[in-house]
């Protein structure tokens, strides 16, 4: 397999992010073309292109589109979800900044699809310099008659907003998204009602992640059987792969699904150099992390969930020898005690009490039956929680202890800073970044 | 009386068939898992789960097993469908496992202060961490702590470590009061309840979080550390402070009432009340009249009975008799016979409040005889609702939440003909014609004969709307003095078919009206004109009917007018406050010149101090008794303490007859009860309905403006005294007028103004908001703004107003 480069195709041009350098290697020719179909031959397009959703969970990305109930007299409304926080995510962001105008043209596209006349793009409040730029993308289509009333002679209108988080990894729950969009505290909804019926403001939505979107302009203009003469039968496409942790060119590697993960670490340069992988993981922290035997598996949806894993975001971190799973554990942990939005009893109470625990373990003093109680913890929290971040927050310890329980049992004596030093998990060599 | 009788729920619904662990039931669909289990008995555990609150399912402790369901479920939020299979907690390792597992989790963080907490003893967390939950604790590491107690408002206390979040207070705050004062703060193990900066929880149902807390979390100020659920005895109790009839469970320790609850009815309050109802009860206690007095001196009662009986003898005939609102109907019943078998008289009123011969023939033409117009359950189904002088939110709490459901369910479009903007119409979505006091007879007039080429918008639509079966007219106690204007919606009611209901403020005065505590009322809606109505009730009351009056008597203001003339000779009250005559210098005057005062009261105030004899008699919690509510269901309620010997109005009203040589025998409350259902409704709907103009409004003159007036829920009420938390949570005391009026008087928002006539003057602050045009609204009783006593004046009243602190 090789790097498809069509999202990233023009990431290495000057000013990539420009609406001139997008349109002169034909952008907006999707719209175009979209816009002299029948808004039903959009969704089926995009059905046939068997495109799943990349924020995690790779739900079919038409079958979305055609559950928003036509003729129902209530607006319709398009939300993409670029609230990127997940730990080792590093897509959409890099995305919307060298390329924001797939994103745009991509959500003209949906919203012309769904019937929807106003379509809102979320994005982490965190990067001030993507949201700048993915509003100038914004505002140089609506300059170009791309975005506004009737736009290219048509009768299809669209307004897009763009919408800052303010710092919630909650708010990448597509319904916690839409109360934060409200106004509300950003908090998961009940589910049913589904989005696709009762959404933002009450009304018909979909949900999308920023990835997903700007992969439909190319899709529409080239054909669903383009897009299915990548990757695999139930992975077609192509995927922004981010690696990240250590490896000689960590960044984002564009290729079809279905690239074995020994490929990609191929082509960010392998391993640092004098080192070896210990462990990785395919798709954020919130996915169940492999080891070095699972290095040849393909990377779709299908393999990696045959794995016990998932192919989640698509952004694999890399992990040497000198890191100390407990310690990595112990982090991640961490993150979704502080993320949890604190509705649900298991994931408010859960993730607290584990970090307590692990940070016995981080300083050499866990107990062996406090291994048991992470365990009944984890599994107490997983499938019980009101939304994935609770299952997220229950992945990591059990995964890790199928492949290192020698290392928490070590770390009941022995702190894990003394056997795996920090600075050995160090990147660059100290001085260089000093 | 009528027993209001309910609509069965007769809708054919399509009933699915399902299991719960293996016992296969039938329910309607949409029923959630857990009201379904309910019904065969199985209680499967819950902490954010509400009947009346929409679900969260953020507690996770009802999780169950559903079959073809790869996660247990919450049953809270689930519901069931036809062929589902649920397993809980009785035949289910998978929900066991994951109860099991929600409940150890709510308890690593909680303080287990148990043997200290209010809700000790009654917990539905201490309960099931008993029933689901772990032996031991596994939880080695440190507590999450705050600092406790938070003060939400003088009255709510908030301890954030007891706190399950389970949400209950901020969905009931947000669902069913509208006031959304309470929310979480931060997120994840740092979530919290809070309140915004300087903006308490000021809500008039802030009272039934408290309640609805599964936990300690919140509590009242008024309760905290004062006592143990189970050295409580509990007795089911009928609310005395408004007319709207809610079911209590008061609790008392040693005689002393510790606290109130509301009890659920269906029918009535639901599960709700008002904080007023909750948390005003110290009055049962403090200054109390514990021993009659005769002439300043205590005396035995007999003594003091048999001087007042000698002195009302002797003034047989020119007595008049003030009651009050606030009399159980059995009490009521007892005065009405007194008056008219021993006093010889029809000089009796109940209203201490304005009033008008207009509202007396309203009351015996659409009120009197147990007639029935709307109940609660027809708020929720009218499709519209129109308040005529009358704010549901102030007046009759429990009205406006039932309104506001109603208009939640967006079913029920609410209009209000009023003299300003209020939180409670805003909070349902009301539209407002607003008028000026005095405008709204010919408001109504207008619009009955000209609905269909009328300019105003709103009264179009306000008549397409109260034309549809089923609307209800609402009409409040301030309406008595608008001229006209009772008139005019008996007319309104006539021609739409809306149903009128009248809603008092009071608790015993609808109570009154059936037993005749009016100048031309006698019991059951007879008037006391009518030959044989009087024949009847002589009759019930076993005398001669020659010895019953047979004349209109004196309404309270004319008594007190014929007392300042000497033609009144002496006065029996019950349990007045001076304040809230129409005229408290008017009656001040009557009460020096006339020869003889007879009080009955539970507690001493101004008036016991002015009365010649003092008879104590029991509170509502002493003796059994009827509060007959707005509805006109009859609230029966039993003697609460049952060790206390107070007596009730009726049997010392029992020992005056008596004394005076009436046998009326006992006047127990079962005899008396058996008196009232002989009454019957033969004779109900006797008066004709009220045909009066509109009265004139005089032109005003420069700073001249009209004012307009109503009881604040919270305020200066007698029965509220010496409950300082719920005071702390009455609304700001201010003056409101309009744009218009600010910008004429130079005045901006939060600067004083003085309002005053000839009797005094009162300054406020103001608000400048929407009311009519050269209208001033000011709080009836809320210090400084004692409408009545300083500036003698009502609704109407022309009075001057003035920028600053200079009259």
């Amino acid at each position: 397999m090789a790097l498809t480069p069509i999202l990233t195709a023009n990431w290495d041009k000057p000013k990539s992010w420009t609406f001139d350098t997008y349109t002169a290697t034909g952008g907006y020719q999707g719209l175009k073309k979209a816009l002299k179909m029948a808004p039903d031959e959009v969704i089926n397009i995009v059905k046939d292109s068997g495109l799943r959703g990349r924020g995690g969970a790779g739900f079919p990305t038409g079958l979305k589109w055609s559950f928003v109930p036509q003729n129902d007299g209530k607006p319709h409304y398009l939300v993409v979800n670029a609230d990127e926080s997940e730990p080792g995510a590093c897509k959409d962001i890099p995305l919307m900044l060298a390329n924001p105008h797939a994103l745009v043209e991509g959500v003209i596209i949906a919203s012309y699809a769904i019937r929807a006349k106003e379509a809102f793009i979320y994005i982490r409040g965190e990067v001030p310099h993507v949201i700048r730029r993915v509003s100038d993308a914004v505002e140089q289509a609506k300059a170009n008659g791309l975005i506004g009333k009737n736009i290219l002679g048509t009768d299809f209108s669209i307004n897009i907003v763009v919408h800052a988080g303010a710092g919630a990894y909650i708010c990448g729950e597509e319904t916690a998204l839409l109360d934060s969009l409200e106004g509300r505290r950003g908090q998961p909804r009940l589910k049913p009602p589904f989005p696709a019926v009762a959404g933002l403001y009450a009304s018909p939505t979909v949900i999308n992640n920023a990835e997903t979107i700007a992969a439909v302009p190319v899709i529409v203009l080239n054909g669903a059987d383009w897009h299915k003469s990548m990757g695999t039968e139930k992975s077609p496409g192509f995927k922004l792969f981010a690696l990240s942790g250590h490896v000689e060119r960590p960044g984002i590697y564009e290729a079809a699904l279905g690239t074995p993960f020994s490929e990609l670490l191929e082509y960010a340069g392998g391993v640092r150099k004098g080192h070896k992988l210990k462990f990785w993981i395919p798709g954020g922290s919130s996915v169940p992390m492999l080891t070095p035997e699972h290095v040849d598996i393909p990377m779709t949806y299908e393999d990696l969930q045959a794995a016990g894993t998932m192919l989640g975001t698509g952004t694999p971190m890399i992990f040497d020898e000198t890191v100390s799973v407990v310690r990595a554990v112990s982090r991640w942990i961490e993150f979704y005690k502080h993320e949890s939005c604190g509705k649900c009893t298991p994931c408010r109470e859960g993730t607290g009490w584990m970090v307590g625990l692990l940070e016995k373990f981080e300083h050499g003093e866990g107990k062996h039956a406090d291994l048991d109680l992470l365990h009944d913890i984890s599994a107490q929290i997983a499938g019980r929680s009101f939304c994935a971040l609770g299952d997220a927050a229950a992945t990591p310890f059990p995964a890790a202890m199928k492949y290192f329980k020698d290392e928490f049992e070590q770390a009941e004596t022995i702190a894990p800073h003394t056997v795996f030093p920090f600075e050995k998990s160090h990147k660059f060599e100290t001085a260089s970044v000093s | 009386m009528t027993q209001v009788v309910e609509n069965k729920e007769t809708a054919a619904q399509d009933l699915i068939t399902c299991t719960i662990d293996d016992i296969e039931i039938q329910v309607p669909k949409d029923t959630l898992i857990i009201r379904a289990a309910e019904k065969l008995g199985t209680y499967i555990p819950r902490f954010c789960d509400h009947p009346a609150l929409a679900p969260v399912a953020a507690c996770r402790m009802c999780l169950v097993e559903i079959e073809g369901m790869p996660k247990p479920q919450p049953s809270c939020a689930v519901t069931l469908s036809e062929g589902m299979k649920v397993r809980t907690q009785l035949t289910s390792e998978i929900a066991k496992g994951a109860q099991e597992g929600v409940m150890e989790f709510l308890l690593i963080n909680h303080p287990l202060d148990c043997p200290v907490c209010d809700k000790g003893g009654e917990c539905p967390l201490q309960n099931q961490a008993m029933s689901d939950g772990r032996p031991d604790s596994r939880f080695e590491i440190e507590k999450r702590t705050f600092d406790k107690p938070v003060e939400l408002s003088t009255e709510i206390l908030l301890d954030r470590e007891r706190c399950v979040e389970c949400a209950r207070c901020t969905r009931f705050s947000e669902e069913i009061a509208g006031d959304k004062f309470i929310e979480f703060l931060e997120r994840g193990t740092k979530q919290q309840i809070g309140i915004a900066e300087d903006e308490p929880f000021n809500s008039y149902f802030s009272g039934n979080t408290v309640q609805i807390c599964p936990v300690g979390a919140l509590t009242s100020s008024a309760y905290r550390f004062r006592s143990r659920p189970f050295d409580l005895v509990s007795a089911q109790t009928t609310c005395e402070h408004c007319a709207a009839g809610c079911n209590l469970r008061t609790d008392y320790r040693r005689e002393t009432v510790m606290r109130r609850l509301a009890w659920e009815d269906k029918n009535v309050n639901e599960d709700w009340n008002c904080d007023k109802g909750r948390f005003a009860f110290a009055y049962l206690k403090d200054k109390r009249v514990t021993r009659a007095r005769v002439m300043g001196q205590a005396a035995l009662l007999p003594d003091a009975v048999e001087y007042a009986a000698q002195e009302l003898t002797k003034h047989k005939g020119k007595v008049g008799v003030l009651t009050g609102g606030r009399l159980t109907l059995e009490d009521a019943w007892s005065y009405s016979k007194f008056t008219r078998v021993a006093l010889k008289t029809n000089n009796v009123d109940f209203r201490n409040r304005p009033h008008s011969q207009e509202e007396a023939e309203f009351l015996a033409h659409s009120v009197a005889g147990g007639i029935i117009t709307a109940t609660y359950k027809e708020i929720e189904s009218a499709p519209s609702v129109l308040l005529v002088n009358f704010e549901p939110e102030e007046e009759s709490p429990i009205v406006f939440l039932r309104l506001r459901k109603a208009v939640a369910n967006k079913k029920t479009k609410v209009f209000a003909i009023t003299h300003l903007e209020t939180k409670g119409l805003t909070k349902l979505g009301s539209k407002n014609i607003l008028v000026r006091p005095g405008d709204e007879t010919k408001l109504v007039r207008d619009a009955l004969a000209q609905w269909s080429n009328n300019t105003n918008n709103l009264i179009e639509k306000l008549h397409s709307q109260i034309s549809k079966p089923g609307s209800i007219i609402f009409v409040g106690e301030r309406a008595a003095v608008i001229p006209g204007l009772l008139s005019a919606l008996v007319e309104l009611s006539t021609a739409t078919g809306a149903k009128l209901s009248w809603i008092p403020r009071r608790a015993g005065e609808r109570g009154a009206v059936e037993v005749g505590l009016l100048p031309n009322l006698l019991p059951g809606g007879r008037v006391t004109t009518d030959e044989e109505s009087v024949a009847e009730i002589a009759a019930i009351w076993g005398v001669d009917v020659k010895d019953l009056p047979h004349t209109r008597g004196l309404c309270a203001e004319e008594i007190i007018d014929a007392a300042i003339s000497g033609e009144i000779k002496a006065l029996v009250l019950a349990g007045l406050e001076i304040k809230d005559y129409p005229q408290p210098a008017k009656l001040l005057a009557a009460l020096e010149k006339v020869e003889f005062i007879l009080s009955l009261s539970i507690n001493e105030s101004d008036l016991t101090q002015k009365a010649d004899v003092v008879l104590p008699v029991a509170a509502v919690t002493e003796k059994a008794g009827t509060f007959v509510n707005w509805e006109g269901r009859p609230r029966p309620f039993g003697k609460a303490m049952t060790q206390n010997k107070s007596l009730s109005d009726s049997r010392i009203i029992s020992m005056l007859a008596d004394a005076m040589g009436h046998d009326f025998g006992p006047l127990t409350t079962s005899d008396i009860r058996q008196d009232l259902s002989a009454l019957g409704v033969t004779a109900r709907n006797q008066g004709k309905a009220p045909k009066y103009q509109a009265g004139l409004i005089p032109s005003l003159g420069d700073n001249q403006m009209l004012l307009s007036t109503f009881n604040q829920l919270i305020d200066d009420g007698a029965l509220q005294a010496g409950e300082p938390h719920l005071a702390g949570t009455r609304r700001e005391t201010v003056a409101k007028i309009n744009a218009a009026a600010a910008e004429k008087l130079q005045i901006k928002n939060g600067e004083t103004l003085t309002v005053t006539t000839s009797t005094g003057s009162i300054t406020l602050p103001v608000e400048i908001c929407q009311v009519a045009d050269s209208v001033i609204w000011l709080p009836t009783n809320s210090a400084p703004s004692s409408v009545r006593q300083i500036l003698n004046a009502h609704d109407g009243s022309v009075v001057m107003v003035s920028k600053g602190l200079n009259a």
